[in-house]
């Protein structure tokens, strides 16, 4: 008894000064896998978890960027069957190839089953419309640190909001023409500079006018180009958490680009009514995969990983913008050379947005 | 609460609108919460109560495992807290539980400084979570959270009020933590008596301004059970890791002679109801709470402290970094300045050394003179002595000289003179 209270005082002192982490008292006191010899009823964790996730509701952004006339609009309104793009809600809308680029975004809040999301598309038009596109990615680079900038913001507040207001653009889906070739300069210009700060989703762009040999060609070049400009698109092999990731991931990573058709239109085949376009050669069917690889878009994006999108968007861009903007901060402050950014243009017009 | 906050922000500028067929994001809760499982779960409690009133039992029965806790002496100086983790797995969540216990709460003589310790490591778990919060490469989503999401408080069960100690800790804490008081060795108490014990505890509680953790009742599917057991608080429980034979089962049981205590029978004791509260119906939002409320109140305060603020005097809103800026401007400037000082007494103290030497050479130049010119005058003397004598030398050569010439002449003259003698007695032969 003696032995054990001496044992006991020198555990006590040992953690007399309150440590912050607990790493050095937990070396004595982790007992790992300790087992339970009855029903506590931990795992109701999960549905309390659900319960208020489902009250709170969720944000997600997703940015379209591509060339006009390749089917973004049409692509969102069909991967959210609702008319949730740019084009649907400003009515008299007269198609005008515009000057710069400029984004718009559009907010509408969808529910399902319950489980309410606030959907923001951001369309790109004049991306690579015009005849010098040179540095045609610097509007969208900026807007997308912006969303950082004021994330961080709100962050860094004394006093700051219960939840933030997320505004960060979680995914980018990237048109591709299908052209059947390899990637363009604008193309590997645009998906290299983004590829650093949000997650891009390239898809190749109204793929009914490749036979299926065409497409796969077409996306093997693809992928191959990808690989050789050292282009990081989602899900990418560093942010693979474990074994079963990596094998999911893979697999989506063999279909990369996504071939895809968009439509809002509904035919009769075989008694049912689907989503289609009708030509006079035959009605594609949208949703079946036999046909186009929307359905896998679909997937992807909305039905396993969209959760995943905005995690790896908030912990890794985010991280990486945020330890940047700090550590500029204080090169400035400090009156050293500013680091050299990967960003493109990026430094002074963050600076000035800044203060 | 917090929903209709949201729903108010998502409805500011977004329009609802509805869908023409299934799109599949209902899969989102199911992600989210894949997501966390995966990770696993954090939830730390803190025990606090006198020694011997029960906490150790209390842990074990709630979470049906055997932590291992040595009973703790009567005799400690001062309130210690005691941290151990444990991971427990449930199906397929893991729950990393971390029980802090008060080692020697109200055993002292004087107990004055018996709450500051707790309130201390409460503060110290707040902070390196905010440190985390503020480095610049930081790594939350793996970070160990440590800051206590319930603080179980026992209150023994005298029946008849809360003590002064239970008062003050309480008090002092219901800022920082969510309290949830419990009477612990309920058996030893009456039923009227614990209606009434009860009722006391509430309005004391009340009369004080004591915060403590309320169920919440605006989510409708819980509502109506936490409005019901917030009517029961304070829970009063009964721990047991023995079992007893009732009838066919083995149960958790206290045996006396008297009769069987079963912890999980709710006419015997509240057990059940603590159970369902902290774990089974609120564990997450005493996590948000905790993160939400009492974290976020102590990092305006610390931040405040520190002198950051959201808007400058002229009102104009002053972004973190901005003042970070400054406040580093500042210690540079300070830092500069003592550098400045340092460099000035530095320089002060090598000319003082200096003229201290400088002197110290002047006399040694002096003496060197001096004893130069004692020197030179022995030397002068000398010579002067070494003339003299030659001088003296020389006369007395002269004179040798010249009496020795006198004696010759003398001489040659006596012999010239013997010699004409000589001659001349000579001749005269």
């Amino acid at each position: 008894m003696e032995e054990e209270m001496e044992v006991m005082e020198e555990r006590v002192v040992e953690i007399e000064h309150p440590l912050p982490c607990l790493s050095e008292s937990d070396t004595q006191g982790i007992i790992k896998g300790r087992d339970l010899f009855g029903y506590v009823g931990i795992e109701a964790v999960l549905d309390q978890m659900r319960r208020k996730t489902m009250k709170a509701g969720f944000e997600f952004n997703i940015m379209v960027v591509g060339q006009s006339g390749l089917g973004k609009s049409t692509l969102v309104n069909t991967l959210f069957k609702s008319k949730v793009s740019r084009k649907s809600c400003t009515p008299n809308y007269e198609e005008k190839i515009s000057k710069t680029v400029h984004l718009q975004s559009v907010s509408h809040i969808i529910e399902e089953k319950g489980v309410k999301m606030k959907l923001t598309v951001i369309d790109t038009p004049g991306f690579g419309d015009q005849i010098n596109n040179e540095n045609c990615w610097e509007p969208i680079v900026k807007y997308v640190n912006e969303q950082y900038e004021k994330y961080l913001k709100e962050e860094l507040n004394v006093n700051r909001k219960r939840r933030i207001p997320d505004t960060r653009v979680h995914c980018c889906v990237y048109f591709l023409p299908a052209t059947g070739h390899w990637l363009r300069p604008i193309d590997v210009e645009f998906m290299r500079r983004l590829g650093k700060i949000v997650s891009i989703v390239p898809v190749i762009a109204k793929a009914d006018t490749l036979t299926l040999e065409e497409r796969l060609e077409f996306k093997q070049r693809i992928r191959q180009d990808l690989q050789a400009n050292g282009i990081r698109v989602y899900p990418q092999k560093e942010y693979d958490e474990d074994a079963e990731d990596r094998i999911l991931n893979d697999k989506i990573r063999e279909n990369i680009p996504f071939a895809v058709v968009g439509t809002d239109k509904e035919h009769q085949v075989n008694g049912n009514k689907v989503l289609g376009r009708k030509t006079k050669w035959g009605i594609i069917e949208v949703e079946n995969v036999a046909h186009c690889e929307f359905a896998l878009l679909r997937d992807l994006l909305i039905r396993s990983h969209l959760q995943d999108l905005k995690d790896v968007t908030h912990d890794i861009h985010y991280e990486t913008y945020r330890v940047k903007r700090l550590n500029e901060s204080n090169a400035n402050g400090l009156a050293l050379s500013p680091l050299t950014l990967e960003n493109g243009t990026l430094e002074k017009s963050d600076a000035e947005s800044h203060l | 609460m917090a929903s209709s906050d949201v729903v108010r922000q998502m409805d500011k500028n977004a329009r609802p609108l509805a869908l023409s067929g299934h799109v599949g994001f209902d899969s989102l809760p199911d992600q989210l919460v894949n997501k966390s499982t995966s990770q696993g779960f954090c939830f730390n409690i803190l025990c606090i109560g006198e020694t011997g009133i029960g906490k150790s039992t209390l842990m074990d029965t709630l979470f049906n495992t055997n932590f291992e806790n040595f009973e703790s002496s009567h005799f400690e100086p001062k309130v210690k807290l005691r941290a151990q983790t444990y991971d427990l797995q449930e199906s397929n969540v893991r729950l990393k539980l971390t029980v802090v216990n008060t080692v020697g709460f109200g055993d002292q003589m004087n107990k004055q400084e018996s709450y500051q310790h707790i309130v201390d490591y409460i503060d110290t778990q707040f902070e390196s979570y905010l440190q985390e919060e503020l480095k610049i490469k930081r790594s939350l989503h793996n970070y160990h959270d440590s800051r206590i999401h319930a603080c179980l408080y026992f209150i023994a069960p005298s029946g008849h009020s809360l003590k002064s100690l239970d008062l003050v800790t309480m008090k002092k804490l219901d800022s920082k933590v969510n309290i949830i008081p419990v009477i612990a060795k309920a058996d030893t108490i009456s039923k009227s008596e614990l209606h009434k014990f009860k009722i006391k505890i509430m309005s004391e509680l009340v009369s004080n301004g004591v915060q403590i953790y309320q169920f919440p009742i605006d989510d409708e599917s819980v509502a109506k059970i936490n409005t019901a057991m917030n009517g029961h608080l304070p829970f009063a429980v009964v721990g047991s890791t023995e079992e007893v034979n009732i009838g066919t089962k083995m149960v958790k049981a206290r045996q006396y002679p008297w009769g069987v205590v079963q912890v999980e029978n709710e006419s015997h004791c509240d057990f059940v109801k603590l159970r369902e509260m902290l774990i089974c119906v609120n564990m997450e939002d005493l996590r948000e709470q905790t993160h939400s409320r009492h974290y976020e109140l102590y990092r305006r305060c610390k931040l405040e402290e520190m002198g950051f603020r959201d808007t400058d005097p002229e009102s104009k809103p002053v972004s973190l970094q901005q003042t970070y800026e400054e406040k580093r401007q500042e210690f540079l400037g300070e830092l500069q300045r003592r550098e400045e000082e340092m460099r000035q007494t530095f320089v002060q103290r090598v000319k003082e050394k200096e003229s201290e030497l400088k002197d110290a050479e002047r006399e040694l130049q002096g003496k060197f003179e001096q004893l130069k010119r004692m020197h030179a005058e022995e030397k002068s003397k000398l010579e002067e002595k070494r003339r003299s004598l030659e001088e003296d030398m020389s006369v007395f050569s002269k004179r040798r000289a010249a009496s020795e010439l006198l004696q010759a002449q003398t001489f040659n003259t006596s012999s010239n003179n013997k010699k004409d003698k000589d001659r001349k007695n000579s001749g005269f032969m």
